[in-house]
């Protein structure tokens, strides 16, 4: 297949792997991603900051599927008008869900970007695993 | 032709040239598909399952509607004839409450019903190539993956209790707890309970409670027509006049009679079944395959449940709904447009797997094979050989 080279795809990072983290059912069906640090990522990122967005995403999710007097006072509203609420309101879960793609932003441009990595929000896999692009490090003579 | 220095594009290797600001992206294999992909598309075009969509990828179906029409049908046919010929003659003998919470149920069995059918029930969208070439990685040793692999597992500990995780061949991942591959929709599902084919679609983790409200208020409401037209019958046959004579003045409350007299006893028998299915937070799939029953002798608890029938009844019906996670309505990025491609031939080739379905009774047979002849270039695991048994 012949392959035309526009400048713009100069310019693209080439992909160089990507990592998968998956998915922690220890404690039942709940989203929980787990912790444990991939070797891969070894040279671009710190152990611990993986380990700080990892936990802050568990505990986004966690809130978001909590059973508490809210969850519950919206389903039974939503039972009692025969679920057609869901029609004009949004979820709690649903704004847990926007809260969590705005940290995912947030760190890919304060942490992951500067390091040449992006992370993918979950939800865009499936809730399945955590997808970490590691991009080739092009950059020549940026001491990075 | 003289050969110069630089190096002469051929014009016939070119994408069809005339948009100068094309995206980045080869449309040279792409041949007859060039016109559709200058139109955004969205992600249930090229949906893998079988399932069918209307109103723009709002409204999702199975691909077999089952009986959902006959379900509907019925219900119509027999709350029409309730309200036009035993409302009438009750209102002016009993009460006018009556055909208020007649319509009252009749309301929530058609929404209920209608929400059961059309939503989303917690289908799993299928691993990317990336991720299902990660996780072979992980599993496979010999790297030699001609002939089908004995079925993996994977075991996790859940509360104490161990639980395997089954790999599913379709969909390329380990199933999450409690889900399961339902093969006339093709889809792993999440908290997949079974696939009714009254409602035609799979009951799930998403729409269960619609279903449970489904055939609660299903069975009230044929309890309440069963009630009121045997009131009817009665008060009509009174004064000596007869049964006979009171079905001749009513034809309809005969229909409903015979209508109602057959369903409620399994319509109720239904519900108190996912009552109990509820307060014990289990699946009729569970159920049904004794997961947590104990029967191997092992001492299994339902790791699942909250130990309390309240609160599993709270989790099960008022608990926070996720939203679907296979995205329905979102637009294909303009990047993806080659593994499209390749999940766009693999559409063709729905009607062999679902032969091979038929007749194999699994699915383990798909490995990422492809009959038709692919300009694609090989994504991983596929092979020629897609016939090996």
């Amino acid at each position: 297949m012949a392959e035309t080279h526009s400048l713009q795809d100069l310019q693209q990072p080439a992909v160089s792997s990507k990592v998968f983290v998956q998915r922690d059912y220890g404690s039942g069906t709940t989203c929980r991603f787990q912790t444990k640090f991939p070797s891969e990522l070894d040279s671009r990122l710190d152990k611990q900051q993986f380990e700080e967005t990892i936990q802050t995403l568990n505990n986004l999710y966690a809130e978001a599927e909590k059973l508490g007097g809210k969850s519950y006072l919206e389903g039974c509203l939503a039972c009692l008008t025969a679920y057609t609420i869901f029609l004009c309101m949004e979820t709690h879960y649903e704004k847990m869900l926007k809260k969590i793609a705005r940290f995912i932003k947030d760190q890919n441009e304060k942490i992951y970007a500067p390091r040449g990595l992006l992370l993918t929000d979950p939800i865009e896999r499936g809730l399945r695993v955590v997808e970490i692009t590691i991009f080739e490090d092009r950059s020549v003579g940026s001491g990075r | 032709m003289k050969k110069c220095e630089y190096q002469q594009i051929d014009p016939r290797a070119l994408p069809t040239p005339t948009p100068p600001h094309h995206r980045g992206d080869d449309d040279g294999g792409g041949g007859g598909k060039s016109d559709e992909l200058k139109r955004p598309r969205r992600k249930w075009e090229v949906f893998p399952g079988k399932n069918r969509f209307y109103c723009g990828g709002r409204i999702i179906v199975a691909r077999q509607s089952g009986v959902l029409p006959l379900t509907l049908g019925l219900i119509l046919v027999t709350s029409g004839l309730f309200f036009m010929f035993d409302c009438p003659f009750l209102v002016k003998h009993l009460t006018s409450c009556i055909p208020v919470v007649g319509g009252v149920l009749f309301v929530f069995v058609v929404i209920t019903l209608l929400q059961t059918s059309f939503t989303d029930p917690g289908i799993l969208p299928r691993a990317t190539p990336d991720e299902a070439a990660d996780i072979e990685k992980q599993i496979d040793n010999t790297g030699n993956a001609s002939y089908r692999p004995p079925p993996r597992t994977k075991e996790v500990l859940i509360n104490q209790q161990v639980v395997k995780l089954k790999y599913c061949f379709t969909c390329k991942m380990f199933r999450p707890p409690r889900t399961s591959h339902c093969s006339l929709c093709d889809n792993c599902v999440e908290r997949f309970d079974h696939h009714c084919p009254w409602v035609g679609n799979c009951v799930g983790k998403r729409n269960y409670r619609f279903f449970y409200t489904f055939i609660v208020s299903l069975s009230f409401l044929t309890a309440f027509i069963f009630g009121c037209v045997t009131t009817h019958l009665a008060l009509r046959a009174q004064g000596g006049k007869g049964l006979v004579f009171a079905l001749q003045e009513s034809p309809g409350s005969a229909v409903e009679l015979v209508i109602c007299f057959f369903s409620v006893w399994s319509i109720l028998g239904l519900s108190g079944f996912h009552t109990y299915l509820v307060a014990s937070n289990l699946t009729t799939n569970e159920d049904i395959k004794g997961s947590w029953s104990g029967k191997s002798g092992e001492d299994v608890t339902n790791p699942y449940s909250h130990k309390n029938i309240f609160i599993n009844c709270c989790y099960v019906l008022c608990g926070p709904l996720p939203p679907s996670l296979i995205d329905r309505r979102g637009f294909l990025p303009a990047d993806e447009s080659a593994q499209t491609s390749g999940a766009d031939i693999e559409v063709p080739t729905v009607a062999t797997k679902s032969e091979i379905n038929v007749v194999g009774g699994s699915s383990q047979l798909v490995n990422g094979t492809q009959e038709a002849p692919s300009p694609v270039p090989a994504l991983p695991n596929s092979h020629h050989d897609s016939s090996s048994a």
